[in-house]
């Protein structure tokens, strides 16, 4: 491994905390010198970010440019950061998307420029550092370094309603990740346990598998925490009202890259550290993804704020790449990664879009514009390909992702490991795809609303189209929507290792038995897990018995005591059924205790 | 794929025919602005002339050649480079030029190199002049992708390029709100069927994903044997194939694109749309992609009959109900557009009936005498428009125009002659082909009759096309002109005309091409070029155990049943045209009126309201959806979700924290009463209470008692009491009557009654009475032997 | 009845008692008046004198008596200190009521 490369993801992460601080120290009347800055961080950091690329090996599947430095010991967390083919392209999104959205904003935001700036480098710096932590103690810090700059952008630089939205997204996200929390404490205590010392580091952590109750339960609250990110059907009502709510350029961020934590911490965290959680509880995070596609979109269609006519599709298209990845497939998570990437640079546009509308009319409602493309022909013209490729449209970026994604869960239903299942993937995949027409239904009348009619709000008149400083934001995006759409294949072939060995990694260990902590590849305690199916066998045994008894008593009525006898022993029959029976995945939380584990469920390799 | 195809250029050949317009298309709209005008058309022209030029000699060099040599079915195939790879999955931007896709892009780009002719003229005041080009070029483009695709992905491509030029061109007068809208209806049902289309791709994948190859979608590898005979023909659902669903999945992706029942509702709002759009895309390409997607996959329809059989009747129900909404219309282009609705009616039911050949012949001349009659009507309009007219497209407005444009009239009168199907000109072979095909077809699971039914059903639709084209042309040109501005129309210029007069040509000549063939009489070659051209892309036999060659599905007759079926047809579109001479001829007559307000006053209100389809789609999908959505984002999201749910939890947190924010005040006395009455709560609940009793214990005969009078003053101040004689008097001090014995320990011996305690409070008085009995013989269970404690 | 009367025994000093210290208890929780409450404090603390009395008679202990004169000295110092800050505040606001005496709370 290159040494210098070993130090590209700690100086793409020092310099936005770097530029932050000496923002903080100039004068606060410099407002230009704050953009500036702000603007000349954030391109380094692209260009920085760039060299992770050139040092990027796309053949190999593990974490690369890794570095590790210890951090806390007395807890085992270390500052360790790497990037493989799942993450590296959206620290790439992640840092070409900061200059424009500062580009995008411009002197939109005229109070506490300076503020501004700090906040949205801090933010910058604790996305990037969600992105690369390869430490779980580090990625929940991290985790939660982003949410006071976006609260802050929010709460400060926000439109009416800014405290109820700042306070909701605050309080949503606090309470999942403080599940999240508890359970990265518990994996903490019992991998140490199992490890022989106690560590955070991710890669150590994933190869110890807890027992299978534990499992689900901590699957819970990590899905809890990131599925509130994505955001899941139920949980999505903090997105509208965050978005509208937000600055342009919070919107950006929170659609383009904020949210998709969600499905990185899934594919990062939760699935491979609790595969048989995960394969739990896939088949209600795939039935919300598809509801919340389809509900996400019908939503969005009756809006009349644009704002929240795009974070409703956001709901909807995040609903792919959630489907795509507990489809289990290389189409549908690789078709996750890129509709992800897709999706920050489409929704990062109509953001924008909305932006520029914003400027000029100071509404956001349909109602309030149509005929905009006689005035701004080449806005009209640029906003377009956004929307085409936000509606999926092959050749732009939309359509891999969704593509991919649906083709994956359609066929999920032959390739998956053995101990995981997805109900009727052809029919989860078919009413995903009912996304598509959706899609189009309101993006186009949006769009319509938006562009086409007369022009005949005297207010719209005199809309001067883009300038100097809109194209230079906007022909980028269109560009990346062009280039993601027609050449996909780059970015899946470097996807591809680290997806692939996900996918072989996880269905191992969502094949392995389980029972006590212990660590994937060393199996269970094998003549533990031998006597625990001798022992089912015995009480499965005296369970047969007992029926014989019961047989027998009423073959010979009369005798009292003999009845008395077999009453006694049939609870113990009875307790061996509901043993056996809890090694089920129905069983959920089902205490997992070495027996349930060898009584083979459906799927499962018997030990 | 192909080593042996070299390339000149960069790009493979074949890539260069859809890029050329794409390339004209991207500088129009990207620097139109700054072009001339001359410079705008002349690119757009240019980029599709050279499309044109280099698909000629593409299918008349190297195709050819590959023809003869017998590999016309594979032809060439370039690639590009691989788009998207995901395992083993693997979609190359790949082209493929065979016999079939040869026929097609040779109509795209010839029919498209005139449009943009026509429309230099046609579009010349417009504002938007290059933007129109742009997407006419954008248009053909995506066109040529569509056919020359390789694989489906990249027949996505182009099949969903199309629907955005559609949207695009259809809402080119976006002022006008009623275009836009009917711009985004034509997107939106083209994306339902997109979405079916999706669906059937996936199908295909998942049948094909264990074969060698891999699941590349790519036709030649779905058209594989080994892909085809043990994987199309599989039971998936119901008993059926899985043939049966990919091809009515696919079927719907096509219905939506070539405006088939129930997705047809687009087409006749797209005339929206400049003429030359309509002509290009609603009459001559687009809409013919479906009938070429279902050629190209003939050998998936060729293994269901089940898909065939769906094919078949849905085009034939269209073809019939099309017609007979074309009877009532007043709007020119709107007569034409449910002729067209209808024609791809007629193309569904060769394609349905295994005759492929067919429907691609009637794509074919179809694109020319259609193209030709919007052509035309544009060029009408043009004329009427100059004249100020304000409903330029109202046929009931015109009348007598064949003198006053003689040219449009001429390559009119050509093109209605084409249509009715009246020998020689195109129309009547492709479409006798398609009648002929019919009658004689019966595959097996289909009832016996069911071709004739076909047959029957199309002689009507043919019968009905006759009449309403006819009627339109008289309409037009025959009779007394009934407005000022049809009476000043004046021919249009050159670059209108000229591809009239091409198109015109085209349509009288294509149909020699495609002779039925006979048993006895020998026919020249050339008149069956196109089916022994088309032979080798295409499946007209039915896979009955998925093998090819057991039984073809398009049925033959004899020479004496085929001639008869020919003069039936023939007579069949005389006698529309004769239908229309009676009650047209001479422009709207006293009979028709009479009629319509008479006995068929209800056919003509069904005819003239479209079969109040829009209507009933409105009220049974548009509104409950709107409803539906509205309804979720009220009471789901807003009420469900965020006022019970969460702003809810919200609300009980907040209630708690009033109610404890009430002691927390900072009013000290506040705080005094929570320590007052947290000290009384310790205090009821602390045992201090405890109740009196006594202990035990058995030694030998002796009973040992230990009095428990309670903790606290009651206890420790105390006077304890005995009875142990059962007189249920205080006993005294043994020797002193006077005085009551008052100790904590006594000891009784030999006593079986029961025994009491007064326990006698120091400062009240009050007296507490505990009465037991111990039996000595029989130890109470719980008592062990060595005398531990009992019962409390 | 008659027994309650005139057979007196330590049951009446501790009900007197109890008496005692509920009122000046209510007097401090519920009164608004600093003086008022000072009065009540003292009641208080004479209820525990007088537990302490009777108790020190029933045990036949002398040494509560000693608790109680300490009891009675602490009162009277509470009590002017008590006093000489209710005097001080009222001559700056001209009121003793103790929930308007709430400027530290702002």
């Amino acid at each position: 491994m290159n040494t210098l490369g070993n130090f590209v993801l700690p100086l793409i992460l020092g310099l936005p905390v770097l530029g932050a601080i000496f923002v903080m120290c100039t004068p606060k009347t410099e407002v230009a010198l704050h953009r500036g800055i702000g603007m000349a961080v954030t391109v380094t950091t692209f260009l920085a970010s760039l060299l992770t690329l050139s040092y990027f090996n796309p053949h190999e599947a593990g974490f690369q440019l890794v570095a590790d430095i210890e951090w806390i010991p007395a807890l085992g967390a270390h500052f360790k950061t790497g990037v493989d083919g799942i993450s590296v392209f959206l620290v790439i999104l992640t840092t070409f998307l900061m200059p424009l959205t500062l580009l995008g904003t411009g002197k939109a935001i005229d109070k506490h420029v300076r503020e501004f700036i700090a906040a949205m480098l801090i933010l910058e710096a604790g996305m990037l550092g969600a992105f690369v932590s390869l430490d779980v103690f580090l990625f929940y810090v991290f985790w939660e370094v982003m949410l006071i700059p976006m609260y802050l952008l929010i709460g400060i630089w926000g439109g009416q309603r800014r405290l109820y939205a700042s306070i909701k997204f605050v309080i949503y996200t606090m309470v999942g990740s403080l599940l999240m929390l508890v359970a990265i404490f518990y994996l903490y205590v019992q991998a140490g346990a199992a490890l022989g010392s106690y560590t955070t580091d991710l890669e150590k952590l994933t190869t110890v598998s807890l027992p299978y109750g534990a499992q689900v339960w901590c699957f819970a609250a990590f899905a809890l925490a990131f599925a509130i990110k994505i955001p899941l059907f139920p949980l999505h009502t903090w997105l509208p009202d965050a978005h509208v709510e937000a600055p342009t350029a919070g919107s950006v961020i929170l659609a383009g890259v904020l949210l998709k934590f969600g499905i990185y911490g899934f594919l990062r965290y939760a699935m491979p550290l609790f595969p048989h959680g995960a394969a739990v509880w896939a088949p209600t995070i795939a039935i919300l993804s598809v509801i919340g596609i389809i509900y996400g979109a019908f939503v969005a269609f009756t809006q009349d704020d644009v704002k929240k006519l795009v974070a409703y599709s956001s709901v909807s298209h995040l609903g792919f790449c959630a489907l795509g990845i507990f489809a289990l497939t290389y189409y549908g998570i690789e078709g996750s990664i890129f509709a992800m990437l897709s999706h920050g640079l489409t929704t990062g546009g109509l953001f924008l879009g909305i932006g520029v509308l914003y400027e000029r009319r100071h509404t956001r409602r349909l109602a309030e514009y149509g005929g905009i493309w006689k005035q701004m022909p080449v806005f009209a013209g640029l906003f377009l390909v956004i929307v085409m490729g936000s509606a999926g449209l092959p050749a732009l970026s939309g359509f891999v992702g969704e593509f991919l994604t649906i083709m994956g869960t359609f066929i999920a239903g032959d390739t998956l490991p053995s101990g995981y299942s997805l109900p009727m993937p052809r029919l989860l995949g078919g009413l995903a795809a009912t996304g598509v027409v959706l899609g189009a239904i309101y993006l186009l009348w949006m769009f319509q609303k938006v562009f086409f009619g007369k022009l005949d709000k005297a207010k719209n008149g005199r809309l001067p189209d883009l300038n100097g400083r809109e194209l230079a934001t906007f022909i980028p995006l269109v560009i990346g929507i062009f280039l993601m759409g027609l050449f996909p294949r780059p970015l899946l072939v470097v996807m591809e290792p680290a997806v692939d060995k996900f996918m072989r990694d996880f269905g191992r260990h969502v094949g392995e038995p389980d029972c006590a902590p212990h660590k994937y590849g060393d199996g269970c305690d094998k003549p533990a897990a031998d006597k625990a199916q001798a022992e089912i066998q015995k009480n499965l045994d005296g369970v047969a018995k007992g029926a014989a008894d019961v047989q027998h008593t009423m073959g010979a009525a009369g005798s009292a005591a003999p009845a008395a006898g077999s009453a006694a022993r049939t609870p113990a029959a009875g307790s061996a059924a509901p043993a056996a029976g809890s090694a089920a995945p129905a069983a959920g939380g089902a205490a997992a205790n070495a027996g349930s584990a060898a009584a083979a469920a459906p799927g499962r390799p018997t030990p | 794929m192909d080593p042996t195809t070299t390339h000149p250029w960069p790009l493979p050949t074949l890539a260069w025919i859809p890029l050329l317009p794409l390339i004209g298309a991207a500088i129009n709209l990207i620097f139109g602005r700054w072009l001339p005008k001359r410079a705008a058309s002349w690119i757009a022209i240019f980029a599709v002339g050279a499309a044109f030029l280099l698909s000629a000699y593409e299918v008349f060099g190297p195709l050819f050649a590959e023809y003869q040599a017998g590999r016309g079915g594979i032809g060439i195939a370039q690639t590009v480079y691989t788009w998207i790879e995901v395992g083993s999955f693997k979609a190359q931007l790949g082209f493929r030029l065979d016999t079939l896709s040869a026929v097609m892009i040779m109509i795209v780009t010839f029919v498209g190199t005139l449009i943009h002719i026509y429309s230099t003229g046609y579009m010349a005041h417009d504002p938007r002049y290059r933007t129109f080009f742009g997407y006419l070029n954008l248009f053909t483009g995506s066109m040529l992708i569509l056919v020359l695709a390789a694989n489906m992905p990249v027949m996505f491509i182009g099949w969903e390029g199309v629907g955005l030029c559609s949207f695009l061109l259809i809402g080119f007068w976006y002022e006008n709100e009623a275009f836009a809208t009917a711009g985004r209806k034509a997107f939106v049902v083209n994306r339902i069927g997109d979405f079916a289309f999706l669906l059937g791709m996936f199908l295909l994948f998942w049948a094909t994903k264990g074969h060698q190859g891999g699941a590349s979608l790519d036709f030649a590898n779905l058209r594989d044997a080994a892909v085809v005979g043990p994987e199309y023909v599989k039971g998936l659902w119901g008993g059926e194939r899985l043939a049966a669903a990919a091809g009515i999945l696919l079927f719907i992706g096509a219905c939506g694109k070539s405006a088939q029942i129930p997705l047809f509702v687009w087409l006749p709002d797209a005339m929206a749309g400049p003429t030359p759009v309509s002509a290009l895309i609603h009459a001559a390409t687009m809409v013919t992609a479906g009938v070429y997607m279902v050629c190209r996959l003939s050998f998936l329809y060729a293994s269901s009959t089940t898909a065939l059989i769906v094919v078949a009747t849905v085009g034939l129900l269209t073809a019939i109900a099309a017609a007979f909404m074309a009877f009532a219309q007043t709007d020119l282009k709107k007569v034409l557009a449910y002729s067209t609705v209808s024609q791809l009616g007629f193309m569904f039911v060769a394609a349905g009936t295994g005759n492929s050949t067919a429907a691609i012949f009637h794509v074919g001349t179809h694109a020319f005498f259609k193209a030709c009659l919007f052509l035309g009507a544009g060029s009408i309009m043009h004329s009427l428009e100059h004249e100020g007219s304000h409903t330029p497209g109202d046929i009931m407005t015109m009348g007598g125009l064949r003198k006053r444009l003689p040219i449009t009239h001429a390559t009119f009168l050509i093109s209605c002659l084409a249509i009715a199907g009246i020998v020689p000109f195109a129309g009547f072979f492709s479409k006798d082909e398609i009648l002929g095909g019919a009658f004689g077809v019966h595959p097996p699971g289909w009832p016996e009759w069911y071709g004739k039914l076909l047959w029957a059903g199309l002689l009507i639709a043919a019968l009905g096309t006759a009449f309403y084209m006819w009627r339109l042309y008289f309409l037009v040109f025959a009779g007394d002109s009934r407005s000022e501005p049809a009476k000043h129309a004046h021919e249009s210029p050159r670059s209108m005309t000229g591809p009239l007069i091409v198109l015109a040509a085209f349509a009288t000549l294509a149909g020699f091409i495609g002779f039925p063939h006979f048993e006895h009489i020998e026919l020249p070659s050339f008149m069956h070029a196109l089916s022994h051209w088309l032979e080798p892309s295409l499946t007209h036999d039915w896979y009955a155990s998925g093998q090819p060659g057991v039984q073809a599905i398009a049925g033959h007759e004899s020479d004496a049943t085929t001639l008869l079926l020919m003069g039936l047809a023939l007579a069949i579109g005389a006698s529309g045209i004769a239908g229309a001479y009676l009650l047209y001829g001479r422009g709207p007559s006293k009979t028709v009126a009479e009629l319509v307000a008479g006995r068929l006053g209800p056919l003509y209100e069904a005819s003239k309201h479209k079969l109040w389809v829009d209507e009933a789609y409105d009220a049974i999908f548009v509104r409950p959806f709107k409803a539906l959505a509205r309804g979720l984002f009220e009471i789901v999201d807003r009420f469900v979700i965020d006022t019970v749910a969460v702003n809810g939890a919200a609300f009980v947190i907040g209630i708690l924290g009033r109610i404890s924010r009430w002691f927390q005040n900072g009013n000290v006395q506040r705080y005094l009463v929570g320590v007052v009455a947290g000290g009384a709560l310790v205090f009821a609940m602390t045992d201090c209470r405890h109740k009196a009793t006594f202990d035990y214990k058995i030694v030998g005969d002796q009973i040992q008692l230990h009095a428990e009078p309670g903790d606290g003053i009651d206890g420790a101040a105390a006077s304890i009491y005995w009875d142990l004689d059962g007189d249920n008097q205080k006993d005294t001090v043994p020797g002193n009557p006077n005085k009551l014995l008052d100790q904590r320990d006594v000891t009784v011996t030999g006593y079986n009654g029961p025994i009491t305690m007064w326990v006698v409070d120091p400062i009240t008085r009050e007296e507490t009475k505990v009465t037991r009995t111990i039996d000595l013989n029989i130890a109470a269970p719980g008592d062990k032997p060595d005398g531990a404690q009992g019962v409390k | 009845m008659s027994d309650l009367i005139w057979n007196i025994g330590y049951a009446h000093f501790l009900v007197l008692a109890a008496i005692l210290f509920l009122i000046g208890m209510i007097g401090v929780l519920i009164r608004r008046n600093a003086l008022i409450i000072l009065m009540s404090v003292e009641l208080m603390l004479n209820a525990a004198n007088v537990t302490l009395l009777a108790f020190s008679r029933m045990w036949g202990d002398l040494s509560a008596h000693t608790f109680a004169l300490i009891v009675i000295a602490v009162a009277a110092a509470e009590a002017s200190v008590g006093l000489a800050i209710v005097v001080a505040v009222f001559r700056g606001r001209h009121n003793v009521e103790v929930d308007r005496l709430n400027t530290l709370r702002h």
